[in-house]
Parts: structure tokens; sequence; C-alpha cells
């Protein structure tokens, strides 16, 4: 068998599979919007809970990590692995900080009784209890997807280390760098829809 | 028959071990033949399950296996035939072993991700397989997986789910992996005017395969969330709703029998012009109406919720955008019989597969339209009618369309061929099997037998019974088929190049291809379903 390489094809079956996770976050997108439009006050009550100071360094820590995943990408086009390298880390360190920042955000409402089975939540209207339900699957699940894409990073980082991800073939880090912006993306509509509606 | 050696093609062995030229083979064609192994050792799993159901239901009441017992059966029944045989079954198998042939490439366009399909796709199968033996005993939720009963039974759903998910995830890569297969790697000269109908069935199928799964893996998880996290999505109670998982539930299932009968439509076409030496009639209407199906499709879904709780105008919308499904569906099969019309007809078995398919199909499109519209539906909701709608339409066509693929291509994958004339009797057997098995399904669901049920009213008795006979010459006719298959694979008639004299890439191969395909790159001149160039080699 003869190397097959195919740039347009690899970043083809790249957006294909981006848009596979629109999707899969677009069905709890429907699930909000049908809530908010059945419970709009008790969203608004409940969006106050939530902590707008760390939701806003969190966008502001990820909207940045997403610059470096940009940058990287761009070093590594213009022939330097070490700025490929070091943008990469810096993206992991402020993914870190979002997730760290996400912890704390949820330990402090955990330990509130904010949370699926709570002493506090179960004592509130249905709306509110909704919202909270939705908050943390959603938060969640694009949680799981920032320690994801952190993975697909390492595995970028050493591709590059060992030379099969080269400013010839650069294809796998710009990739990540896809997956990383629409991780990205996400939390940008997460944020206004969970902290600033009220 | 003869037992002459055969070259065996990619099929030969490396001189590694099994485990590593197989499970771990890059091979679109090894890739092909292992999901098209799973996938029939899963289907005898199911019709014996299916088989009990009906023995089950021969007489009202308890004739010999308990009420939790059958309720998990139908379940079982339900996840392996669709998840795991129906979903996969075309482009899983004779997705991965033909299309690249049939563009004239070396392989698809993401190898190891192929792999890893396969691999999802056993794990997934496995892990549906565990559920039924851990936890708190298998499934009784039916296939469908509604709430509030599947949040709140104590059988073992999270599993069982959690299995769904895992192939969800395989079918995804596996669209993927098509889609950019033939945008990227068709042959020179391959234009899209020149596909195969089969692969333009392959590629919408693997639009909806990639833009409808991801939201049924959302609502699996949502389902294992509320059981094991106590979240209520899905609970009045706590805010949530239960009509919105069945939507949510919908947009994937609905789509998915389109992904269950797009890829058989695409053999059917492909089938009929090689056994009636005649091109295809309307080339682009079949690719139109292969597009329009993947489109409209996704629109439909909530005529399976007429009954649930939806405003009027709702309800109209899904019904008329249901009719308008059943025009692109319509158009196929006048195209076939057109293309049949004053052609060179070769009754060969392929060829008799794609009529009970064409007649099968017809069957259970027409009664779908019952269905679909609003009034008809609200008489014969959850009833048997329903039932025999979906085996009509999924086992008499996606079902059929996979046995035509495999008689069709069965002397390109073991250069050997088969007793014609026992497929023919088998597939005579089946559709007769069929008709008797289903039919009384219908009649059955007008009088008002609800769908699921253990037991029944004295006066459904003989309409059941019927039903079983049925169940028994379906299963004498598989038997037969399979046992033609089989025994063919080793003691079959050696075959050469091309013995239907089809105009396709993949007929200008030895039988079976060898692993690296093509020796030169192919240059295509003309469609896929001009035979006057077809060589006589046979």
């Amino acid at each position: 068998m003869t190397e097959h390489r195919d740039y347009q094809g690899a970043k083809m079956g790249m957006w294909i599979f981006l848009f596979t996770e629109i999707l899969l976050f677009g069905g709890l997108f429907v699930l909000y919007s049908v809530t908010l439009g059945r419970y709009p006050t008790e969203f608004h009550e409940a969006s106050k809970l939530l902590d707008v100071t760390m939701g806003t360094t969190n966008t502001v820590v990820l909207i940045t990590s997403s610059l470096f995943a940009a940058l990287s990408v761009v070093g590594l086009q213009r022939g330097s692995r070490k700025a490929a390298k070091v943008f990469i880390l810096l993206t992991l360190v402020l993914a870190c900080c979002f997730l760290v920042i996400k912890y704390f955000e949820w330990s402090h409402k955990i330990h509130a009784g904010i949370y699926p089975g709570g002493e506090a939540l179960t004592q509130w209207e249905p709306g509110k209890q909704a919202f909270f339900g939705l908050y943390y699957i959603m938060t969640g699940l694009h949680g799981l997807h920032v320690i994801i894409g952190m993975g697909v990073f390492l595995w970028v980082w050493t591709r590059i280390a060992v030379g099969t991800c080269t400013p010839e073939h650069f294809v796998a880090l710009e990739n990540a760098g896809l997956y990383w912006h629409l991780v990205d993306l996400i939390w940008i509509y997460l944020f206004p829809l969970y902290y600033l509606i009220t | 028959m003869t037992t002459e050696a055969v070259n065996p093609g990619f099929m030969a062995s490396g001189g590694k071990s099994w485990v590593r030229e197989w499970l771990f083979t890059l091979d679109h064609k090894r890739i092909g033949m292992l999901y098209l192994w799973c996938i029939t050792a899963f289907f005898v799993v199911g019709v014996l399950l299916g088989l009990v159901i009906r023995l089950e239901l021969f007489w009202p009441g308890k004739d010999f296996i308990g009420q939790q017992a059958y309720n998990a059966i139908f379940t079982l029944h339900g996840v392996i035939m669709i998840f795991i045989v129906v979903i996969p079954s075309i482009p899983a198998a004779f997705g991965n072993l033909f299309l690249p042939l049939q563009l004239g490439a070396e392989d698809v366009a993401f190898p190891r991700l192929n792999t890893f399909s396969f691999w999802l796709y056993v794990l997934g199968g496995a892990t549906a397989l565990v559920s039924l033996f851990t936890g708190g005993g298998a499934p009784d939720t039916g296939w469908t997986f509604y709430v509030p009963f599947s949040a709140v039974t104590t059988t073992n759903v999270s599993v069982a789910v959690a299995g769904v998910f895992i192939l969800g995830f395989s079918s995804i890569l596996t669209g993927l992996n098509f889609i950019v297969t033939i945008h990227r790697l068709r042959a020179p000269g391959l234009s899209w005017t020149r596909l195969t109908l089969f692969a333009w069935a392959l590629y919408a199928t693997a639009w909806i395969q990639v833009l409808a799964t991801p939201i049924l893996s959302i609502t699996v998880v949502l389902i294992i969330v509320e059981r094991l996290l106590g979240l209520g999505i899905f609970d009045p109670a706590r805010g949530g709703d239960p009509i919105l998982y069945q939507h949510l539930f919908w947009i994937y299932s609905h789509p998915a029998v389109y992904i269950m009968i797009l890829p058989a439509m695409g053999v059917i076409s492909d089938i009929i012009p090689v056994f009636c030496r005649k091109s295809i009639f309307g080339y682009k209407t079949i690719v139109g109406s292969s597009l329009a199906i993947a489109f409209a499709g996704s629109l439909v879904w909530a005529h399976h919720m007429f009954v649930s709780g939806m405003s009027d105008t709702a309800v109209m919308v899904f019904s008329f955008l249901t009719f308008i499904v059943a025009v692109p569906s319509a158009v196929k099969v006048f195209n076939w019989l057109s293309t049949m019309y004053k052609g060179s007809i070769r009754l060969e078995p392929p060829l008799i597969y794609a009529l009970g398919f064409i007649f099968l199909f017809a069957m259970g499109g027409i009664t779908g339209l019952v269905l679909g519209s609003a009034g008809t539906d609200m008489h014969v909701h959850d009833t048997y009618f329903v039932v025999g709608h979906f085996h009509y339409v999924i086992f008499g066509g996606t079902g059929f369309g996979m046995f035509a693929a495999i008689h069709y291509w069965f002397p390109k994958m073991y250069g050997r061929m088969y007793n014609r004339k026992q497929a023919i009797i088998a597939a005579l057997i089946l559709v007769v099997g069929l008709n008797g098995l289903y039919f009384p399904m219908y009649l059955l669901g007008l009088e008002g037998m609800p769908r699921r049920y253990y037991d029944y009213l004295p006066q459904f008795t003989s309409l059941h019974q019927l039903s079983t006979y049925g169940s028994w010459i379906t299963f004498a006719g598989l038997g037969l088929m399979l046992w033609n298959l089989i025994r063919s694979r080793y003691r079959g008639e050696p075959v050469g190049r091309n013995p239907w004299k089809a105009a396709t890439l993949e007929w200008t191969l030895p039988s079976p291809p060898p692993t690296h395909n093509f020796d030169t790159e192919p240059v295509v001149t003309h469609g896929p379903y001009d035979f006057s160039q077809v060589r006589d080699d046979d």
C-alpha cells in the first residue's frame, strides 16, 4: 500500500465530526429552550444564584486558550515546532484553569445543597430544579469535552515531539485546534444562557 | 459442486495470528467481512427470539414463558435487530466491502478509523449483551426505552442504553468515513453522475448517520444520567417533560429507518439493470430521491406521536410531511419497474430477491400511509398494524435488500457460486412466509389487538396462530438460504471475475479481490449501467 495523505479529506472529516458534536449539544439546547419557554421566571430567579464573576473569568480564560491554540497552528505552519509546542502548553494551562474554576463553582453549589437530589434543590419549584438539572448536564458535558480536547492536544504534542506532525503535515494540529474552537464556541453559548439571563 | 481451489485473494493468510490479521486489519474488505459475520450471527439470535415471541402468542395466556421474560424477549429482539443487525447491516458490511471497489479506491478515507468503528461495534454489541445477564435482569422497556418507565424500572436499562450509545458512535464514524471516501477517493473519470446508485444511497445514508445519530446519543445519555444521578430531565415533578424524550428519541429513530432502507434501495438499483441488461431508468431522479428521502425523512419524526399530545397544527404538518416522503419512495419503485420494461430479464437469485423487495416494500410502504395519516393512525396506533407495517418494511425491505446483496456479491466475496435453484426456492419460501407472518398482523391491528401484549382476547387466536405458522415458514426459508450460502462458501462452483456481466468496477477484479484491490488505478470512461463494453470473461 502506498502512503496516503489527504489534507482536504482530513479537514473534511474533522468538520463533519464537528457537526455531530454540535448536534449532540443541539439536543440539549432544544431541551433548554423548551424548558426556558415553560419556566421563564424560575430560570430568571435561578440564574441569579450563579456566580457571574467566575463565569466571566472562565469565558475570558477559554477564549484566550483558543487564541493560543490558533497561534500554535500558525507557529507550526511557519516552521517553528518550538512555538507550536509552547502555545499548546499554554492552551493546556488555561484549560486547567478553566476546569479548576469550574470545580470551585460546582463544589460551592453542591455544598449549598444545590444538586439533583440535594436538600436545597429538592425543596424548590420544578422550574428551578429543571434549570439546575440542565446546568449540570450541559456544563458537565462541556467540561468533559474540555478534558477530551486536552487529551487531543497532548496527543498532538507528542506527535510534534516525535516528528510525525510537522510544518509540512500539520493537519493533526489544525484539527485539534478546530476541535478546541468548537469547545470554546459551545461555552460562548452556555455562558449567556445560564449566567446572563437574569 | 466441486471443491476445486479458489485463489483466496484478500482472505489469504499472511502468516500472522488470526487476531492480528483480522481484528487489527485495516483492509476495508476484511472489516466488511467481519461485520457481515457478526451481523449474521446476531441476526440468527434475533430470529430465534422472534420465533419465541410468536410461539408464546400461539394461545392466549401463558404458553411456556412468563410475562417478565416475554417483556425482556421482545425488548431484546428489538434492540438486537435494530441497533446491532439492521442499522449496520448493508452499509457496514457491503458498504465497507464494495464502496471502495466501486470507486476504484485502495481503501476508505480513514482505514484506522474504520477498524476503530468495528471495535466500537463489537464493544457496543457486547455491552448490550452484558445487560441481559447482569444487574436487575434484562431490560423490559421495549427497544424505544420510553420514559418514565425506562427511568424507574429496576431492570438493567443503563447498561443496555450505554451499548446503544457505543453502537451509535460506531455508526457515526462509519458514515463520516464514507462521506469523505466518496468525496475524495473517486477514480479518475468517475464523476458524480457515474457513481453507482449503491454509492449514492450510501452517501445519503451516511449523512443521516452523521446528522441524526448524535441526538440519540445525547438522549440515551440523559436516560443514564436520570437513572444514576437522579436528574429529572424527563420528570414533570422536577420540571422535566416525558414528551420531550419522545421527540428527541424519534428525531433520531425516524431518520434511522431511512438509514435502514436507503442502502437496500441502493442495492436494488444496482441489481435490476444488471439482470435486465438495460441502463437504469431515470438515474438522476433515483439519486435525487435518495437525497430527498434523507432530507424529508428528517422532518417527520413526530408522526410517531400523534396520540402523545401535540397541537392539531403540528399533527397536520407532520402528517403532510410524512406523505411527502412517500413521493421519492414511489419514484424509486416506478423507476425500477420502468427499467425492467422491455429489458432482457434473467431471473437469477439476486433479481428474485430484488423483486421480493419491491413487492414487500410496497406492502409496507402503502400501510405506512395509513399510519402517517393522523385520522387513521388514531385507530391503529400501538396495535399490531404498526408491527406488521414495520416488519414488512424492515424485514421485507432491508432484509430482502440484504439477502439480494449477499446473493449478488457472494461470488465476488468468495469466488464461488451458490446453488442458484436452492437460492430461488428459499426466496420464494421467504416471500410466502413473510406474508403469512405479517399480513395477519395488519388484520389483528385493525381489529384492535395492541402491540407488545402478553395476553389477548380469544377472538384473536386464529390470526395469531396464522402468524405463528408464517414464522415457521419464514424460518425454513432462512434456514435453506443460509445453509446454501454456507455450504457454497466451501464447495460452490468457482467463478470468474464477472459472473453476472455487470459493468461496475468491482467486477473487473478477480474473485475474491486481492488485498491491494487494483493493480493500476482504473480510469472510468462510462456510466455504471452501460453494458456495451462488458467483457464476457467468465
